[in-house]
């Protein structure tokens, strides 16, 4: 007998890891964060970013949307785990690369500088919708609205312009057309 | 306006409504006012346990024996957390309990308040779900819907924190909710071409082998009886998990004996070498499986559970059934008998073949072990308890480790909820509260729990919860002095480095039982273990019985952890060829 130092056995298969974007709809109340977080964490899930609001005042309604990592087992078991919480009322799931799904995240950047670095940094941002929130003479905090890799490279690239806070939410999704996912 | 109640009230108004007879509990401050409501609800009986832990444990063996929601009541703070174990335990093996724990008044929550905890934050990783009740109006709500989700679906434990101030506040009692018959629809999910798909594979099976789980006794009386039906349609050899030993009769020909890490050389061998596997109400626990890459890597795996996060969560299956066992299993009965008429018979030669090499594998005697004059092996003695108890409906409760598995290795159960065992958690100190919850729910039944004496020491207080009530329950202790399960890894694994496993100063168990006001008895030889155990039986008192056993045998056959199921060591012989030495070689 070989020495298996421990109760465990030791897993040796390595699987692919995919990225899904997981909304579920619970029931606005105290406590349902941590139940979902706590779910994560518990079991050993990912999440890459989490996005909470309520959506629907009369049926106290939250919409979370959240992004998280595993093997196509683990995003199985997250679905399936999370509607069994008392709360939850739906759970949808979606690969990232699903054309069907729009995913948006929002960043709000600050850039401070000359007047002329700061106007490179608006046009870097053209192509995420750029809006200027405020405005003085040496700042603007710039919004924009991209996916998740668009906006880590807008951070990578505009610190030459002067970039010097960034504040960006979890992303949300929304399939296209007329139907809705639920 | 209706009649308005306290929130006290309300508590034993639900209560009473939801059919409960008994409370484990330990009352204090934060639930006083609930304890003082007490003495108007006549029907419902308080049972004062020693602690929290033990109160929760003697409520699952409470609801494992009966069938019924087992109902914990403590108070805030230490009282919380010393019941989370309990909790867990439940969590762990789908044991439907309801918590009710007293808060600090709402106004004080947060202020780290005097016995103050964040009962709710601690308690939500190991319960189905649990509420903090911050408005009496919601109270009554609130409790009959933690019944609701405590024993619906997967059974679980669910918990209500009531702040003392909602106690003592008033408002108009609501009765539950009138089940709209469902016939169990909520839980089903699967249709009749998953069954004609599984009945599709158990005709092709050549050597196909049913793995029975806790699913099965959750499922209630009509499962067992339905999953015997099942087995006599099919032929079929059936192996169980330990959660579900007694759904089918231990001592029937074509049941294979337990499986997994200490199960029989033919329940593995069978499991790794089928090429059907019907999985009902069993949830692939690691202690089943043994190396999962190479787990029963032939077989069509098929999987019948009421709760969906069960499926491909650590095995990936073929074939997902989706519902409660009972209904399940009545669809398979009444497609098979329709489809396939007298299928055990025509089928018979189609499964000889695996009936003769599951009879090599039985021949093999995994659970022999070499007996002695001299001193009483363990495995004896449990064979000895279950050759006097046996005519006798016997309820046994086990603690965790060695002992636990020689009793789930040699005690032959033939009736469901009559083995309550940690199974999830192994929790040790479990099997004697659980006896007192046992005993309170069959009154005039025999109860032993079948412990190790490191295991029985963390939960002893409970003899006086024991004597208290009458209840004579007796506690078989297996003393080798060591905690034998940790002293045998230690011994395989660890290179026979006894790191504190040996308990050097035990109590007199005998004298401990005559302090608690119990009967003491002890047997120190293998000759005079039979009339001490009828000794036992003939007591109508609380027993513990100290019996001395070997100190260092180990429990085989054993699957060593990162193997797969047909590479066991089959005991003391197996272990030296495989070089192996020490103090198990000088017991051959």
């Amino acid at each position: 007998m070989s020495k298996a130092r421990s109760a465990y056995s030791i897993s040796s298969k390595k699987e692919k890891f995919d990225t899904h974007i997981i909304v579920v709809w619970v029931d606005n109340e105290a406590g349902v964060l941590a139940r979902i977080a706590g779910l994560f964490s518990g079991r050993g899930y990912n999440i890459e970013s989490l996005a909470v609001a309520e959506v629907d005042k009369k049926l106290n309604i939250s919409r979370i949307t959240i992004v998280t990592t595993g093997t196509p087992q683990v995003i199985n078991q997250i679905r399936l785990q999370l509607k069994k919480l008392v709360p939850v009322h739906n759970v949808a799931d979606f690969k990232r690369e699903d054309k069907q799904v729009i995913f948006k995240e929002m960043a709000l950047l600050k850039v401070v500088g000359k007047n002329g670095k700061r106007e490179n940094a608006l046009k870097a941002c053209k192509k995420f919708n750029p809006v200027i929130l405020d405005k003085t003479k040496n700042s603007y905090v710039i919004q924009i609205t991209a996916l998740r890799r668009e906006i880590d490279k807008m951070i990578v690239n505009l610190k030459k312009y002067g970039l010097v806070s960034v504040s960006r939410t979890g992303a949300v999704a929304m399939t296209r057309g007329s139907e809705i996912f639920k | 306006m209706s009649k308005l109640y306290t929130g006290a009230e309300i508590v034993f108004k639900c209560l009473e409504d939801q059919g409960v007879k008994f409370i484990f509990g330990y009352p204090g401050g934060a639930v006083l006012p609930i304890y003082d409501e007490l003495k108007n609800h006549k029907s419902i009986k308080h049972i004062l346990a020693r602690h929290e832990q033990g109160a929760g444990h003697a409520a699952e063996g409470y609801a494992r024996s009966s069938g019924k929601p087992g109902i914990v009541l403590v108070t805030s703070g230490p009282g919380a957390t010393n019941v989370v174990t309990a909790l867990t335990d439940a969590y762990m093996d789908s044991v439907p309990l309801v918590c009710i724990s007293g808060q600090v008044p709402t106004h004080l929550i947060g202020t780290d308040a005097f016995q103050e905890c964040d009962t709710t934050g601690i308690t939500r990783p190991c319960t189905k779900h649990n509420w903090l009740v911050k408005d009496v109006k919601d109270l009554a709500k609130t409790i009959h819907k933690a019944f609701e989700v405590a024993i619906t679906g997967r059974p679980g434990p669910v918990l209500v924190d009531i702040p003392k101030d909602i106690q003592f506040n008033k408002y108009s009692y609501s009765k539950p909710k009138k089940q709209k018959k469902l016939n169990g629809k909520t839980h089903n999910f699967y249709s009749q071409k998953e069954i004609d798909e599984l009945i599709k594979l158990i005709t092709k099976a050549k050597k196909p082998v049913i793995y029975s789980g806790g699913g099965v006794i959750n499922s209630g009386i009509e499962a067992s009886q339905l999953l015997r039906e099942l087995v006599d349609e099919t032929g079929f050899p059936i192996t169980s998990t330990l959660q579900g030993l007694g759904a089918y009769p231990g001592d029937d020909n074509q049941f294979l004996g337990m499986l997994g890490m200490h199960g029989t050389y033919e329940a593995n061998n069978a499991m790794h070498d089928c090429d059907l596997m019907i999985n009902v109400g069993a949830r692939f626990d690691d202690r089943i499986t043994g190396k999962i890459d190479e787990f029963s890597p032939k077989s069509k795996k098929v999987h019948i559970d009421i709760d969906p996060s069960s499926i491909n969560k650590n095995v990936k299956v073929d074939l997902a059934i989706v519902g409660d066992v009972s209904s399940v299993l009545k669809n398979i009965i009444k497609t098979l008998k329709k489809e396939k008429p007298n299928f055990s018979k025509s089928n018979k030669s189609n499964i000889s073949k695996w009936w003769e090499q599951i009879q090599k594998w039985r021949s093999v005697n995994s659970l022999g072990y070499i007996n002695s004059e001299e001193s009483i092996k363990p495995q004896y003695a449990v064979q000895r308890l279950y050759e006097l108890t046996k005519n006798k409906d016997t309820f046994i409760t086990t603690e965790v480790g060695q002992h636990q598995m020689w009793a789930a290795q040699h005690y032959k159960f033939d009736k469901p909820n009559r083995w309550m065992t940690s199974g999830g958690l192994g929790t040790m100190g479990y099997g004697l509260p659980a006896a007192v919850g046992v005993q309170i729910a069959n009154p005039n039944k025999l109860v032993i729990d079948i412990a190790g004496e490191a295991s029985v020491l963390m939960t002893m207080q409970e003899m006086s919860t024991a004597v208290q009530y009458s209840l004579p329950i007796k506690i078989f202790i297996l003393n080798n002095e060591y905690m034998g399960m940790v002293r045998q890894w230690q011994e395989l694994l660890h290179d026979k480095n006894y790191s504190e496993s040996y308990t050097a100063a035990l109590p007199d168990f005998v004298k401990l039982a005559e302090a608690y006001g119990c009967v003491g008895i002890r047997a120190k030889t293998p000759e005079e273990l039979d009339d001490k155990i009828i000794e036992m039986i003939n007591t109508d008192r609380p027993v513990i019985f100290d019996c001395l056993v070997d100190k260092v045998e180990n429990c085989f056959p054993m699957i060593p952890s990162g193997k797969p199921h047909n590479q066991m060591i089959l005991g003391p012989k197996d272990q030296e060829e495989n070089k192996i030495t020490g103090k198990g070689k000088s017991l051959v």
